[in-house]
């Protein structure tokens, strides 16, 4: 008996002991937020198809990557702003202009935000635009082809992370500059001169209805302070722009802590229909910039780069009724629009509380003049005169908020590493789920729409840690997918991203899917030196240039055998693909290539720039395993002395006559 | 009592009683229907293969082909079979006036009542129809057994003749071959006379 109870007694200190050795948080199945049938969900049958498309930011590898919901599968990354050799997107001649700027050929950026193009602040699934936030740029990404179609930089800025984000019908795309800066012309001035020579630029990029041409239609010169980011308006207050800022301090060192001193920063409403009467009645003015425009055309599958040198801008102290600050709790971060148009949700990232601003009341104060004095000239509106509420103790460091459109918020809490979902008409919290860890952007289907689908949140982790098997000091960067459908928020997928995702956008794929591209038809392609089928293949000398007019088809390329280059000269492999069918790319690489190498879709002309540094033989073949015989897809080109006298002949499937010719010239 | 049946329907058509109207009404209206066989494709081949979920297919008009010939000739080629172009098939200079023909025939046998020129018509009818489809194997096997020395892939003792009519299997493509719009405006002609001419037979005493 004694030594019964002495048995229980040391199974229960053993059993104590491996509870109270170290805390551990379960991150596995049996915590009550992961759904039970989780698998279910995100199965994706082979041979069928996701529901969404997740576009998402690549942060700092500064392109756009596109991934399946519910699934999580990575589908294609999309080169943006950095070189990416795979395909030879800002390496071959048609692609390079895309990343020239003002500042010259700038090869890499890092991409923040993706914005879906909509109508009537609904999805319509034409482009992704996407902000380079580093040399100021904003990219438009065609929805049919998954390419880059246009790059616009932006001048005046010191950092672009306010941005894109777009109006209601896609008029215009923004551009908040994350640093003050003085002006690009008037540039040279004592940084501690900060209060007196920096402004807030805040671009409005124009978007052309069919063509999405970009144009930068005005900047506003707003006073000196950051601007995080930004939200169109909708219905109601679709005419209006929200802009969340930090550092109304206004420091230029130290701004951990000397942008954190006030207990207010601001959000600017900007009444952008206000601006365009301002611009029509003459009010702009035109300062001298220099920027660049690059466009490609899928006709001549090449791009084009414009370095324009004049801007419209727009002084505030000179157009009354055009901005307004609304004070927020500390250094707001996400500056989100519910649905409706009605409410404006900051999140300060270093409060206590979410406060939620009404659209109404906002009109109101505006017209009573509510005011709390103003911030170097813009009239401060009274915090109270405009707040619908606060939702009240709801985590810790809020950044980001969605609509599930069923009157819910969910916020993103870096700090506490936790969504919140939230009633907003109630201010109150209703749900909360960890992520794993300390979530940034998140993002729900139609989210930051007039119509969110709601079935899903996505949390984009900045911290992975344990969550996959280890890849050294870098490790994979994290994400979940949760069931949002029900009264609960439930896990359902943990799954890795490629780069760094900032924020990311989900369509339903049947908005996308039904204007998919799956060739360029050669009749159309208007490349200056395509080659529409082999006999219009040649090789052509202009002095040290040589342009080797090519085709690739299954499984050969036309010429296959080059004689008659010189060291000293250029060669541009000019390769047109004839094929006609879908998902029949082919590659291109020359041994020793000093950039990259090219993968051409059917139909299209790409350009490999070649500056031999050897004599030889030098070998080429096909990169994209194309069909049975991809391996015999091969050939070679010759290169000898400078000055050598090898007549310039090439060919496929005959033998060269250049030996026989070169054996003429050996007996003269 | 069968051999009585048919020696009396053959007295019976002896009397010459002119077609009836009905009869001349579906005779003039399916000769007529074949027009449209010159705004679609008669015959089409469609295949399919692991790699051409969607498949892929190829139709044949009176005077041009269409559908995705250069995907199959690109195709082909591994195998050394002939590149499809629309020079190979001489009928296309032939077939317009040949369809006309019948029309013009059909017209005549409905215009005219004579229940021996409907036969002669019906057996015009068959007989073209039988060179047709000899015309058409004959494509397919100079088609499928022609095949280039040189070419990447060869496998002893397989030819790639399509099928006439129906499915067939050919290395990794499922071939089939059945007839287009115009094709089945065709057998409806011939099931039309056929049809008209037993309706004669039977009630037309």
């Amino acid at each position: 008996m004694k030594n019964r109870f002495l048995k229980i007694a040391t199974y229960s200190l053993a059993i104590l002991g491996a509870w109270s050795c170290k805390p551990s948080a379960d991150k596995t199945a049996s915590s009550s937020f992961l759904a039970g049938d989780a698998a279910e969900k995100v199965y994706v049958k082979p041979g069928t198809h996701d529901e969404f498309y997740n576009i998402v930011s690549g942060g700092f590898n500064g392109q756009l990557s596109v991934v399946g919901l519910p699934s999580g599968r990575t589908l294609k990354i999309i080169p943006v702003f950095s070189q990416f050799a795979e395909s030879g997107w800002g390496y071959s001649e048609e692609t390079k202009p895309m990343l020239n700027t003002s500042h010259g050929f700038v090869p890499w950026d890092d991409s923040h935000h993706v914005a879906l193009s909509t109508t009537k602040s609904e999805h319509d699934g034409r482009w992704a635009f996407i902000n380079g936030n580093n040399t100021p740029r904003i990219a438009r990404v065609s929805l049919s082809t998954f390419r880059t179609e246009e790059i616009i930089e932006i001048p005046n800025s010191g950092g672009n992370h306010s941005s894109p984000f777009v109006t209601a019908n896609t008029e215009y795309a923004v551009a908040g500059t994350r640093f003050s800066v003085p002006p690009d012309n008037k540039a040279d001035v004592p940084i501690s001169s900060f209060k007196q020579n920096f402004k807030g630029y805040i671009s409005f990029v124009s978007i052309d209805k069919t063509s999405g041409r970009m144009g930068i239609k005005f900047q506003l010169k707003t006073p000196g302070v950051s601007y995080d980011l930004a939200r169109a308006g909708k219905g109601k207050s679709a005419g209006w722009f929200f802009f969340s800022t930090y550092n109304t301090e206004q420091a230029n060192s130290l701004l951990e802590v000397n942008a954190s001193q006030k207990d207010k920063d601001f959000i600017l409403a900007v009444n952008w229909k206000k601006a365009e009467e301002y611009l029509a009645q003459g009010k702009g003015k035109k300062e001298p910039a220099k920027y660049a425009h690059n466009v490609y055309s899928e006709e001549t599958h090449s791009a084009t780069s414009t370095i324009i040198n004049e801007v419209m801008t727009l002084d505030p102290k000179e157009c009354p009724d055009l901005l307004y600050f609304m004070p927020c709790p500390k250094s707001p971060h996400g500056c989100d629009v519910d649905p409706t148009g009605q409410y404006i949700v900051g999140s300060g990232k270093l409060a206590a509380v979410i406060p939620v601003f009404s659209f109404d009341k906002m009109l109101k104060a505006i017209a009573n003049k509510t005011y709390d004095g103003n911030f170097d000239g813009i009239p401060v509106l009274k915090y109270d005169a405009v707040l619908h509420g606060e939702v009240k103790k709801p985590g810790l460091g809020p950044l980001h908020t969605e609509f599930d459109g069923r009157g819910n918020a969910i916020t993103s809490f870096f700090v506490s590493s936790e969504l919140v979902k939230w009633n907003i008409e109630k201010l109150e919290v209703v749900d909360r789920v960890p992520t794993f860890y300390s979530v940034g952007h998140l993002s729900i289907p139609g989210g930051p729409t007039a119509k969110p689908w709601g079935k899903y949140v996505v949390a984009y982790n900045k911290i992975t840690k344990d969550r996959y098997l280890p890849t050294g000091p870098e490790l994979a960067q994290s994400a979940q997918l949760y069931d949002i459908s029900g009264d609960k928020m439930k896990l359902l997928l943990d799954f890795p991203t490629i780069g760094e995702p900032h924020y990311a956008e989900s369509i339903p794929a049947s908005l996308i899917e039904k204007n998919n591209k799956k060739i360029f038809k050669l009749e159309e392609n208007k490349h200056p030196y395509v080659a529409k089928g082999e006999k219009e293949t040649k090789v052509v000398r202009k002095g040290k240039e040589v342009h080797v007019y090519m085709t690739s088809i299954r499984s050969h390329f036309s010429p296959d055998n080059i004689e008659g280059i010189k060291l000293g000269d250029v060669v541009y492999f000019h390769l047109t693909n004839l094929e006609q069918d879908w998902d029949v790319p082919h590659g291109f690489a020359v041994r020793g290539a000093l950039n990259a190498e090219i993968l051409v879709m059917p139909g299209e002309t790409s350009t490999l720039k070649w500056v031999p540094t050897k004599v030889g033989v030098t070998p080429m073949y096909c990169t994209d395993f194309c069909s049975a015989l991809h391996q015999e897809m091969q050939g070679y080109i010759r290169v000898s002395p400078a000055g050598s006298n090898v007549p310039l002949t090439w060919g496929t499937g005959k033998n060269n006559p250049s030996a026989e010719a070169e054996k003429n010239v050996a007996k003269k | 009592m069968e051999r009585g049946a048919y020696s009396a329907s053959f007295s019976n058509q002896n009397q010459m009683k002119p077609l009836k109207k009905i009869s001349q009404i579906s005779l003039a209206i399916s000769s007529l229907l074949l027009i449209i066989a010159y705004f679609v494709p008669i015959w089409r081949i469609d295949l399919w293969a692991p790699q051409y979920p969607e498949g892929l297919s190829m139709s044949i008009w009176l005077s041009k082909l269409s559908g995705q010939v250069d995907i199959i000739n690109g195709l082909n080629h591994y195998i050394g079979m002939a590149h499809i172009k629309e020079e190979m098939f001489p009928e296309f200079k032939i077939l317009p006036y040949a369809v006309a023909t019948i029309i013009a025939l059909g017209l005549m046998t409905a215009f005219l009542k004579n229940r021996k020129i409907l036969i002669g018509f019906l057996v015009i009818l068959i007989l073209s129809g039988i060179v047709a489809m000899y015309d058409f194997w004959s494509w397919g096997y100079e088609y499928g057994h022609n095949l280039d020395d040189s070419a990447a892939i060869k496998v002893p003792g397989m030819a790639y003749q399509p099928p006439l009519i129906g499915y067939k299997e050919l290395l990794n493509f499922g071939a089939y071959s059945i007839p287009d719009i115009g094709g089945w405006l065709f057998v409806l002609l011939g099931v039309v006379t056929i049809s008209t001419l037993i309706f004669e037979i039977k009630t037309n005493k």
